[in-house]
């Protein structure tokens, strides 16, 4: 089963890099939406090697079924045509792109290269029932109750917010 | 994974593929004959004959239409995106199988049996929307896209009552695991969740309201699978033929395939919250149909007799309008289900 782990892990890794290197570099923002599906896909697989089933599956509803919908949605519906040419024509964005993108690419390989170099890698024991269902439910729900309520409230505020708006473009 | 190919040949790639292969074949099948059984029930449902040319009383209609369909030529339109239309029916047809990995045919055969069996099926489930999606967009046909927008409106608003209303069952078995909800439910037919799971007092007090949890889902799966009454993203009269109009041969082929693939993959879930899966209905009475081989036939014709109702619901009722159909999931399944969950959630606390 080792070998089989290595495998999947070394194909869901290279997707995911393919895809997010794909959903930078399309002109199409449907394209970059469905890269960035794929990446979500891949990073859902690398959760599930790492024995956070509730997370990866979570990845896979919220972030693939929900808001990429809703991303796709929006793009569908906007129809972003002009969208090319301005990015062609601001230059110090692209700058300022390439410097923070050095400076990221610099933070990662310090942290990679000092932090884990030599280390072997490992699932600790208790991965595998943190990922469960139970367990999170508890956490959340008894020792968490007081940030999951209020979560909770700011979403219902967005929400009656989004239909207060809504309601006055119809009157 | 707790099945009988596993337990003969232990854990390798081989065995991922004979576990996948017969569950495949069992897909392709079944999508074949419930082609022709839908055009078989609605012909009989409307006093005609049906197809009965090809084969003997027309049991082959399908397989020369699969045929026909082969061989028709890869036609996209010219201002169609080309990968994204291509692409479209193939991420529809594998959220639909990929949902069969978790559907329990047998004590000794399920795909997988996670530990989260039940939510896998629904966040799987719920990727289908992207190809409706970008098939509606893809295509740069008006028709096509009010598809698109009216398919994410239906199925973003049905995953809702269709998630509550698998609570109850989690909630009473304790589990998200699909075989631990069927074992629960051991014991004959009124040990069922539908008629308020095992135990003589939850029956007692349970039993309306776990029917109204498993009507409304058996009604919000159908709003997902896009059937009528719920089929206003196909609906011919009014857009067409919605996502589906600039779809010919093989590719249309696909959509038709996972259509049906979903079909029982719903009914198959329906029976395994609320029917005992693959339980006998005569519990220990008869201890022969309790043999894992007979299990089979349970969970099989469980999910044919739902995959019946669809059909039978179909050929019955008038599709709703764009605004019924929000009325009737907002205002009427996610109440109904929400006091619901809200009773039972108390019984199981208490």
């Amino acid at each position: 089963m080792q070998n089989l782990e290595l495998i999947f892990f070394i194909a869901f890794a290279i997707i995911a890099i393919y895809s997010a290197i794909m959903m930078v570099t399309r002109r199409n923002p449907i394209s970059s939406a469905l890269f960035l599906i794929l990446n979500f896909f891949a990073v859902s697989g690398v959760y599930l090697l790492l024995k956070a089933q509730f997370i990866a599956i979570i990845q896979v509803l919220v972030y693939m079924g929900a808001i990429m919908v809703l991303f796709l949605f929006v793009i569908m519906l906007l129809n972003l045509h002009d969208e090319n040419k301005l990015s062609e024509s601001i230059t110090y964005r692209k700058i300022t792109a390439v410097l923070l993108s050095i400076l990221l690419m610099g933070l990662l390989f310090v942290t990679f290269f000092f932090g884990f170099m030599g280390k072997k890698s490992e699932i600790h024991e208790t991965a595998g029932t943190i990922g469960k269902a139970e367990f999170l439910g508890k956490e959340l729900f008894l020792k968490y109750a007081f940030p999951v309520e209020i979560a909770g409230l700011l979403l219902l505020a967005a929400v009656v917010g989004a239909v207060v708006l809504a309601k006055k473009k119809f009157e | 994974m707790d099945n009988f190919i596993t337990s003969l040949l232990g854990e390798n790639i081989l065995t991922f593929v004979l576990v996948t292969v017969p569950v495949i074949a069992f897909v392709a099948v079944f999508a074949l004959y419930a082609v022709l059984g839908e055009r078989k029930i609605s012909a009989w449902m409307q006093n005609r004959v049906g197809p009965n040319r090809v084969g003997k009383g027309g049991v082959l209609q399908t397989i020369i239409d699969g045929l026909k369909l082969i061989q028709k030529e890869f036609v996209s339109p010219i201002r169609a995106d080309k990968y994204i239309f291509n692409l479209a029916p193939i991420i529809v047809f594998t959220a639909a199988f990929m949902g069969f990995a978790v559907i329990p045919f047998s004590s000794i055969f399920i795909g997988a049996d996670l530990n989260l069996g039940l939510f896998y099926f629904f966040a799987i489930t719920s990727l289908g929307v992207i190809g409706l999606m970008i098939a509606g967009w893809s295509s740069n046909n008006k028709y096509s896209l009010y598809g698109a927008v009216r398919s994410v409106s239906q199925i973003v608003s049905y995953e809702i009552p269709t998630a509550l209303a698998a609570i109850p069952v989690v909630m009473l078995a304790g589990s998200l695991s699909m075989q631990t909800i069927i074992h629960e439910q051991a014991g004959g037919i009124l040990n069922w969740y539908i008629f308020g799971g095992p135990g003589a007092i939850s029956k007692l007090i349970l039993f309306p309201f776990m029917l109204t949890s498993a009507v409304i889902l058996f009604i919000s799966t159908l709003a997902e699978t896009n059937r009528t009454p719920f089929d206003i993203v196909e609906a011919d009269s009014e857009i067409v033929a919605g996502v589906h109009i600039e779809y010919s041969g093989m590719k249309f082929a696909m959509f038709f395939f996972a259509e049906y693939a979903q079909m029982f993959a719903v009914a198959a879930i329906v029976s395994t919250l609320f029917l005992g899966g693959w339980q006998s209905p005569f519990g220990d009475l008869i201890p022969f149909l309790n043999n894992p081989w007979i299990q089979f036939g349970w969970a099989i014709s469980k999910g044919l007799l739902l995959v019946f109702v669809q059909i039978w619901l179909r050929w019955t009722l008038p599709r709703l309008r764009v605004d019924q159909l929000m009325t009737v999931c907002w205002k009427f399944l996610i109440p109904i289900t929400l006091i619901d969950l809200f009773i039972i959630g108390l019984y199981a606390v208490l």
